[in-house]
């Protein structure tokens, strides 16, 4: 996990996925300032109590917290966030945490929802992959990131390339279920 | 398009468990396709993956268990992560697109060996060389990743190949594993400069900013190529926002770096941030007022940067609001005029639904407000208090806390605020930054002393923590017996005698004995109280009522006046504690007893913190026992020396000046070690020549130009071998307790015998010859100790007022303020007393209080008046109390000199 300094390139710390309870959905850490599970289950814990009471329903909410910048946003049992320094643009966190919701809403057709998102675990994990590399951003465009995840879970058959990007999710859904349930 | 229950689900090991607890009750359990899900079974399932003929979607579906494990903060053991590594490996074989990607982030996930990783090296770089772009651009995420050095020079070519690369997801991959290779691998990833130039033309938006990134980080350190970079770039063909954003962090980098080397304040490129400010990109503007406030610019170059947060203030995204108001409540620490004009915005800001940006409103607001402000503003305030959290509630404290010393007129108002708020509940971190609010505002305004002692007082009355209760009666002792009506007080006091912990107890007794030793009038009465404590259940409070009624009635004597008495009972202490510490543990008991007047009171400087990340913040710690136990260790050392034990108490060591350059034949450094009557120069030598060994090592010093000082003895070094160094000693007598200076000029003379190295033996003749050191300065610094003194105000005035010596001096050009107080201080060699030695940032006028005590023992405070008079002109006043006159006169005559 390397480190940059920030005058050179904006950093995200951490990409985080929470349920309405704090439980852990899905979580991506890019720094070191928390080197143990135990330490990022304290992070989270205190995000989450703080953020609680917050209403980060239709735009995005932002607070300084332990020196960190947190911008999220809460989508039915889902709360979405972003951490990054407390000297990053928090208008660029902000962009990072809109290209994630959305590419999650996108990817789980609008059913934006714990249980569905555990169902399709793989892609909410590719999407942030897709999102940051290593803290460095990579791609904050929800419709790309979301036809990046799509396309790779498409089955050999179609060819991707003939698919509308909405047509593409519905395959990629499909076929997930199926491969879940089978 | 939710996917069916639990009756759908055939995999055994996630239905079942859910099955179970259906039964029971179906409304409690939450539904989860990973219920019930064990590390063990999953492994097992694993053994899938080495199947002849894989199925894709079973792989898949186990690759995502293994994910969901770890990002839960399951780990595997090594052999696990191997096994499952291979088996993983295996999967490359699978067509299947989706499968290959879960395999990618597996790989990533296990970050393997590098034993292991030569697996699926092969497999990478056929999937880095696909027609699929979607492959090429994983697989060179992934590789890059997780191979080393030798590596990756083989697939160097590819990568270069890719940055160029039509498709900009395969380009951006290739620049960002750039950025990550760079760290470890800096000299190949900089061979790769002319493609990655081509990247930042990209006509993609985050290959521009990609390229530029790595671009930027290969030419960090070569400010030229950074500034030819940045001037090319800003002249027009960046697109992408983000790419914006870090050429504007670029731009301002340049501009802070040649604005240090050129005098004449131009600002080549400060245009280009401008008309940033006029970008469409929110994120753009912003990067450009942050980076535009944070820039020593005028007003005029600082009005449009503060004209656009303003708007940002009215917007209905929080996170743009925050933004904002973050990055004026910056500029109003330094600048608070300049952010007025946003006063009526950041009003309406106060009852945000965000409370950080409510906060952040407030604080800016008190920083900028006007006199006539204050009064409304509090009352806005205390509506705003009650919904926050107590960690906001203290930031709000201690911007009132800093309002309040800008309004001093105005103290009635916020203290009575800051009381409102003790009277509240709320955590101890809490209560104590208001306790400290109050006690800064009563040792500075005056008019506030004795309703802040009430507002204390009446906290104390019911106040939960040990800690606050105590540091509240100490202060109404020392500050208590000065006011207008002492008895007041003393009603507070006793209660708590009567009814707290023992702690408290005891500090209200010794704060009762301050009464009556320093109020003649209470004296009897004060008696009276401390003898009911005579029969208290806990000794130590039962011990400070004996020592104080024995003391302050003269039944013991102490010395012979009664501020002798007052003096021993409450005079300050001014022995380091860490000092004293170090001291007792090297005591070792004997005949003697322990002295404390041979405790070092020297505070050794504290080299200062580097600044930590985020989150990392660390306190200043104690010295460390290192430096102190030198201190000892010198004088333990020096003492055990015979021609140097008659000396007396060693007053002062200094740090050790080097006398020769780094890396010559002989390195020599000296310590200085001042006596009443006498200083001793301690020259450490090295020998760093393996081939040589010297002998009969002296020093000879030549102190004509030192007149007052008289060499009285020396000791050579019989023998100095390579590397290992050894001391040289030569001791001067002169006046009593005068801080007498000099130059000596230094000759180190010996006799050098060849040595051969690969035996050992030395030749048995010796040359002479000399090596001349640096000339060595006794200053005035070196017979000052830097001792502080915890509250100087009373300090000050506890010093005889006839003592003080004024006048004004002026010091010329200098470069800035902040240095010419630095180097005011180093001249006086005193300690900086609460933090004044810090000059803020744009200050035009500072207050610098230094305290010290002067041979002699002579206590000295010092308070320096910097101003600047015309451009750069720094003219400085120096008021100076002692506890001898003359040693106020002396000080002037350094600085004078100096």
């Amino acid at each position: 996990m390397g480190e940059f300094s920030k005058e050179s390139c904006p950093s995200v710390k951490n990409i985080l996925l929470l349920d309405s309870e704090g439980k852990r959905v899905a979580v991506k850490y890019f720094s070191d300032d928390w080197s143990t599970n135990a330490s990022k289950l304290t992070f989270e814990k205190s995000v989450f109590t703080k953020t609680l009471k917050t209403n980060a329903r239709s735009e995005a909410e932002v607070t300084l917290f332990d020196g960190y910048i947190v911008v999220y946003k809460f989508i039915q049992d889902l709360h979405f966030f972003v951490v990054a320094g407390d000297d990053e643009n928090e208008l660029i966190i902000a962009n990072v945490l809109q290209g994630f919701s959305d590419s999650v809403g996108l990817l789980l057709r609008g059913d934006v929802e714990k249980r569905t998102a555990l169902e399709n675990l793989d892609m909410i994990l590719l999407c942030i992959d897709e999102i940051i590399d290593g803290g460095i951003i990579l791609e904050t465009d929800a419709n790309i990131i979301a036809g990046k995840v799509a396309s790779n879970a498409v089955d050999g058959s179609a060819p991707f390339s003939e698919q509308t990007i909405s047509q593409a999710l519905a395959t990629a859904r499909e076929h997930f279920a199926r491969s879940l349930l089978k | 398009m939710p996917r069916s229950l639990a009756g759908d689900l055939t995999d055994p090991e996630m239905a079942q468990p859910y099955m179970k607890k259906d039964d029971d009750d179906d409304e409690e359990i939450e539904y989860s396709p990973f219920f019930g899900i064990e590390k063990g079974a999953v492994l097992q399932e694993a053994r899938a993956f080495h199947d002849p003929q894989l199925d894709a979607r079973r792989c898949s579906q186990v690759i995502t268990k293994l994910l969901y494990l770890l990002n839960q903060g399951e780990t595997f053991t090594k052999v696990e992560a191997t096994e499952v590594f291979f088996a993983v490996t295996k999967l490359f074989q699978s067509k299947d697109a989706g499968l290959r990607r879960l395999v990618y982030l597996m790989i990533k996930e296990l970050s393997p060996s590098s034993d292991e990783v030569i697996i699926v090296t092969s497999s990478l770089m056929k999937d880095m060389n696909s027609k699929t772009d979607m492959y090429r651009a994983n697989a060179i995420r992934v590789l890059c990743r997780i191979i080393d050095g030798t590596l990756l020079t083989q697939i160097e070519r590819y990568l270069k190949q890719a940055i160029v690369d039509k498709n900009p997801v395969v380009a951006s991959a290739a620049l960002v594993s750039g950025i990550h290779l760079l760290q470890a691998n800096p000299e190949i990833v900089k061979r790769w400069s002319k493609e990655v130039q081509e990247a930042v033309q990209s006509r993609a938006a985050l290959v521009q900013f990609h390229g530029l990134c790595l671009l930027h980080q290969i030419r960090q350190n070569d400010r030229l190529a950074v500034s030819k970079m940045v001037s090319g770039l800003t002249k027009g063909s960046v697109r992408s926002p983000l790419a914006q954003c870090l050429l504007i962090r670029y731009t301002s980098q340049v501009i802070r770096e040649s604005s240090m080397n050129t005098q004449n304040g131009d600002r080549p490129f400060f245009d280009y941030l401008e008309s940033c400010l006029r970008h469409k990109s929110e994120m753009v503007i912003l990067e450009a007022a942050r980076k535009i406030a944070e820039m020593d610019v005028t007003s005029r170059e600082l009005a449009p940067a503060i004209t656009v947060l303003q708007l940002f203030l009215t917007s209905s995204k929080p996170v743009l609001r925050f933004a904002a108001v973050r990055t004026l409540n910056k500029v109003a620490m330094t600048r608070p005029l300049a952010v007025t004009n946003c006063n009526v915005d950041l009003e309406s800001l106060v009852s945000d639904q965000n409370r950080s940006i409510a906060t952040l409103a407030i604080t800016t607001l008190l920083k900028t407000g006007n006199e006539s402000s204050v009064d409304r503003l509090m009352k806005q305030i205390t509506n705003f208090m009650s919904d926050i959290a107590d960690e906001f509630k203290i930031v709000v404290v201690e911007a009132i806390r800093a309002l309040c010393l800008k309004f001093p007129l105005k103290y009635r108002s916020m203290m009575n605020f800051l009381s409102n708020s003790l009277r509240e509940e709320g955590s101890f971190e809490y209560k104590k930054a208001i306790v400290d609010s109050i006690v800064t505002l009563i040792s500075e305004i005056p008019d506030a002393k004795e309703t802040g002692l009430l507002y204390l007082c009446e906290f104390i009355e019911d106040c939960e923590f040990t800690y606050l209760s105590s540091q509240i009666l100490h202060l109404l002792g020392n500050e208590g017996p000065r006011t207008s009506d002492p008895s007041r007080y003393i009603r507070y006091i006793y209660n708590r005698v009567i009814l707290e912990n023992a702690n408290v107890r005891a500090s209200a007794v010794s704060t009762l004995a301050k009464f009556g030793a320093l109020v003649d009038t209470l004296k009897p009465r004060i008696f009276v109280l401390l003898r009911r404590c005579l029969f208290d259940t806990d000794d130590e409070v039962r011990d400070r009522a004996t020592l104080y009624l024995q003391t302050l009635d003269g039944e013991v004597a102490l010395g012979n006046t009664e501020k002798d008495v007052n003096e021993f009972l409450f005079g300050s202490f001014d022995v380091p504690l860490a000092n004293l510490e170090a001291s007792l543990r090297t005591y070792e008991p004997s005949e003697e007893p322990f002295d404390i007047s041979f405790v070092s009171r020297e505070v050794k400087p504290q080299p200062l913190q580097e600044k930590k990340g985020p989150g990392k913040k660390q306190l200043a710690g104690a010295p460390s026992p290192a430096t102190v136990s030198a201190v000892d260790a010198y004088q333990k050392m020096l003492s055990s020396i015979p021609e140097f034990s008659g000396f007396g108490r060693l007053f002062k060591s200094s740090e050790s000046v080097e006398l020769t350059e780094a890396e010559t034949e002989y390195s020599v450094n000296v310590v200085k070690h001042i006596y009443k009557g006498h200083i001793v120069l301690q020259y450490n030598c090295t020998n760093t020549i393996p081939e040589q060994l010297l002998e009969n090592v002296i020093v000879y010093v030549d102190a004509t130009d030192a007149e007052e000082f008289s060499e009285v003895c020396s000791k050579h070094l019989r023998s100095l071998p390579y590397d290992s160094p050894g001391q040289i000693f030569v001791a001067f007598e002169k006046p009593e307790n005068v801080p007498a200076t000099g130059k000596f000029s230094n000759v180190l003379k010996f006799i050098v015998k060849e040595v051969d190295t690969s035996t050992g033996e030395v030749d048995e003749d010796g040359v002479e010859d000399e090596y001349h050191i640096e000339d060595l300065e006794i200053v005035s610094a070196d017979y000052m100790l830097r001792v502080a003194v915890s509250n100087f105000r009373n300090a000050w005035e506890n010093m005889d007022p006839e003592s003080e010596r004024v006048d004004e001096y002026g010091l010329g050009v200098r470069e800035s303020l902040a240095e010419a107080v630095s180097a005011v201080i180093s001249i006086l060699g005193m300690q900086p007393c609460e933090g004044t030695e810090v000059v803020p940032k744009n200050a035009r006028s500072h207050t610098c209080l230094l305290s010290g005590v002067f041979i002699g023992d002579v206590k000295v405070l010092v308070r320096l008046s910097f101003g600047l008079s015309g451009p750069k002109e720094v003219a400085m006043k120096l008021a100076v109390r002692s506890d001898d006159p003359e040693v106020s006169d002396k000080i002037h005559e350094i600085v004078a000199s100096g």
